[in-house]
């Protein structure tokens, strides 16, 4: 899996027998011995820590699906009455796998931010990226599905309107939508097919979170710097360096993730959704979860029904083609100062695009100052516009403003090796830090 | 002597003919790789083909409705398909707002006319999903004295025609024939 030589030495008769039929022990020993950059911060503890969604995610999800009925008629009671008051710690199971999701999020948001900032999508690390992706997508795929499932008001038109985005599609869109739905709407074969594919799909997350992890260990992990590493030296073993610091990340996160479970369990759920699915009335004010409002804001900002759809989808396909806009040879944003401050402004754009999808589209911005003067159907001091602003800088940050500044931007010095900048540190290191840390492991 | 007569059959058989032809090889690839193809496409089929509507739910096709009890501006929300139905019992004022309206600039022109039966003005009858994506829209609100549609702001006129907003079409006109002035057939 990984190019770094293996250490392992079977130490038993038995280990030799089996090292020699199937090198279980050797792949895993070598996963631990695996040489790690010396410098990774806190911002490197997110894979982790995702790794500990996961597998939350599927226990707690196998768990709920024994006590779940999958059919329109059930489905809210079950999950209402069964699951949240009758299944024994049913409250516990079901709250940890709901805010789990917001969690898993969180923490996959953050991490490629973190990819973003230091460069790491950069060559040779672009299928790293890609397979990152895949799992983003993966990942809202299966959380839109999984939300679908207490069959509330909110699951009904939220399942109802992600699906008739594909109906936007020409030719095609109508036959696509009854074959999602199977049937002239939303409806019972709808939650059962849902049901299924939200069982499945977080295997195929797992699946492909080990080609991510491979694909890792190919090239080595990058880190803050952006240096490739050059020396033994520049390594120290991912045992006990990283497990530890990934085990005290995932600490932190779950005083995180037990706040909500434990004393915040519906902050991030919707009061719709605890009444049961009502195909002839839409909720007034329906919008997704957190982790989508960007992407629901930019849907709403543009006035044409498809090319909405396609600029939802756009806004996705953007973090894929990432690694061939940035033009830059320079992997980190610690040297490149401008585009640094273009990044800042692009997070405060996504963020306003989320607060934008939180809003009434014709909700004003500035109080007091009336909607404005009508433009492309909205007043210029409304959420509409201001998501229409927003919008242009997050595709405009990926198509013109990466490209473009990685041609002009002059960077500040690289260092000449990953660990020039922490032996220069002002803080300094205590003496014999940087001598040899992999030694003592 | 056995030897020779091996070899005289060899070089007496063509080499066209031969288990090395490049020709007979080349055809035992395409046929193979066509039946795995054909194969897999037969298979898929049924896999794919299986989440359309089932037979029992392609079945509810028609529904007949009793609107006398229906009054003057008042909507009701039925069931056809498992799919919503409005249908509104329009105010004389509602009508006249929607013809007043009728040459206004719309992204789907249809004069009101077009948007009711003759004879049977006062019964809009339209699917109440919203063609943008399929929201349920709530009646007086909006800028047009029709609906507007809660999840993107989407406005539609008396005549539920599409005025304002992300919708591409008007409310969608369902099949339906009047049995008698108080009976409605949909479907």
């Amino acid at each position: 899996m990984s190019e770094h030589p293996s250490t392992y030495q079977p130490g038993t008769a038995i280990e030799r027998w089996l090292d020699a039929r199937l090198p279980i022990i050797r792949f895993s020993a070598d996963l631990l011995d695996y040489p790690t950059p010396r410098n990774l911060n806190y911002w490197y503890t997110f894979g982790g820590i995702l790794s500990f969604c996961l597998v939350v995610q599927i226990v707690t999800g196998i768990v709920l699906a024994m006590h779940y009925d999958p059919s329109a008629a059930g489905a809210f009671v079950s999950v209402q009455r069964s699951i949240m008051r009758d299944v024994n710690y049913g409250w516990l199971i079901r709250g940890l796998h709901a805010n789990g999701a917001a969690m898993f999020f969180l923490a996959v948001y953050i991490h490629i931010l973190r990819g973003m900032y230091y460069g790491s999508y950069k060559s040779p690390r672009e299928v790293l990226w890609l397979l990152g992706c895949v799992i983003y997508v993966l990942m809202m795929a299966t959380a839109f599905m999984g939300y679908v499932l207490p069959w509330g008001q909110m699951s009904f038109w939220g399942a109802k309107v992600i699906t008739s985005l594909f109906g936007a599609l020409p030719l095609v869109g109508k036959p696509l939508t009854t074959l999602l739905w199977g049937g002239f709407s939303v409806d019972d074969p709808t939650l059962t097919r849902f049901f299924s594919l939200h069982y499945l799909l977080p295997f195929v997350i797992a699946a492909v979170v080990a080609l991510h992890i491979w694909a890792l260990h190919v090239p080595g992990n990058s880190n803050p710097t952006g240096v490739n590493v050059r020396s033994a030296s520049d390594t120290v073993p991912f045992h006990p360096y990283y497990t530890v610091k990934d085990l005290f990340a995932v600490s932190l996160f779950m005083i995180l993730f037990a706040l909500f479970v434990f004393y915040l369990p519906e902050a991030m759920g919707k009061v719709d959704n605890q009444v049961a699915a009502d195909p002839l009335k839409t909720p007034a004010h329906i919008v997704p979860e957190w982790y989508l409002l960007p992407f629901y804001a930019i849907l709403r900002a543009i006035p044409d029904k498809l090319t909405g759809v396609l600029a939802l989808g756009g806004a996705i396909l953007m973090l894929f083609v990432l690694p061939w806009l940035d033009t830059s040879k320079v992997r980190s944003m610690r040297y490149r100062p401008t585009y640094r401050m273009f990044f800042f402004v692009w997070i405060v754009a996504s963020l306003a695009l989320g607060w934008c999808g939180s809003q009434e589209p014709d909700g004003v911005i500035i109080p007091g100052a009336g909607p404005g003067p009508i433009f492309l159907d909205y007043g210029v001091n409304t959420v509409t516009w201001l998501s229409r602003i927003a919008a242009l800088y997050y595709f405009a940050y990926f198509l013109v403003i990466t490209p473009i500044l990685g041609l002009t931007e002059t960077p500040l010095p690289v260092p000449d090796s990953l660990y020039t900048p922490v032996l220069s540190h002002p803080a300094g290191v205590p003496a014999g830090a940087a001598a040899a840390p992999e030694t003592k492991g | 002597m056995s030897f020779k007569v091996a070899d005289s059959l060899a070089q007496a058989a063509p080499a066209m003919d031969g288990p090395d032809d490049p020709g007979r090889r080349d055809f035992i690839h395409i046929a193979a790789a066509a039946a795995a193809v054909g194969g897999v496409a037969m298979v898929a089929w049924p896999l794919i083909d299986q989440l359309n509507p089932a037979a029992d739910t392609l079945a509810l096709a028609s529904l007949e409705y009793d609107i006398s009890k229906i009054a003057l501006g008042q909507e009701v929300t039925i069931s056809w398909r498992k799919q919503p139905v409005f249908i509104r019992h329009r105010t004389p004022a509602e009508i006249a707002r929607a013809r007043a309206d009728d040459n206004a600039p719309m992204k789907d022109p249809a004069p009101d006319s077009a948007r009711v039966k003759p004879g049977h003005e006062q019964w809009l009858i339209v699917l109440a999903s919203c063609t943008h994506l399929g929201c349920v829209p709530t009646f007086g609100e909006g800028d047009y004295g029709g609906w507007l549609c809660p999840c993107h702001g989407s406005q539609y006129d008396t005549a539920a025609r599409i005025r304002k907003g992300p919708a591409p079409l008007n409310l969608v006109l369902p099949d339906y024939t009047f049995l008698s002035d108080t009976k409605v057939k949909i479907g």
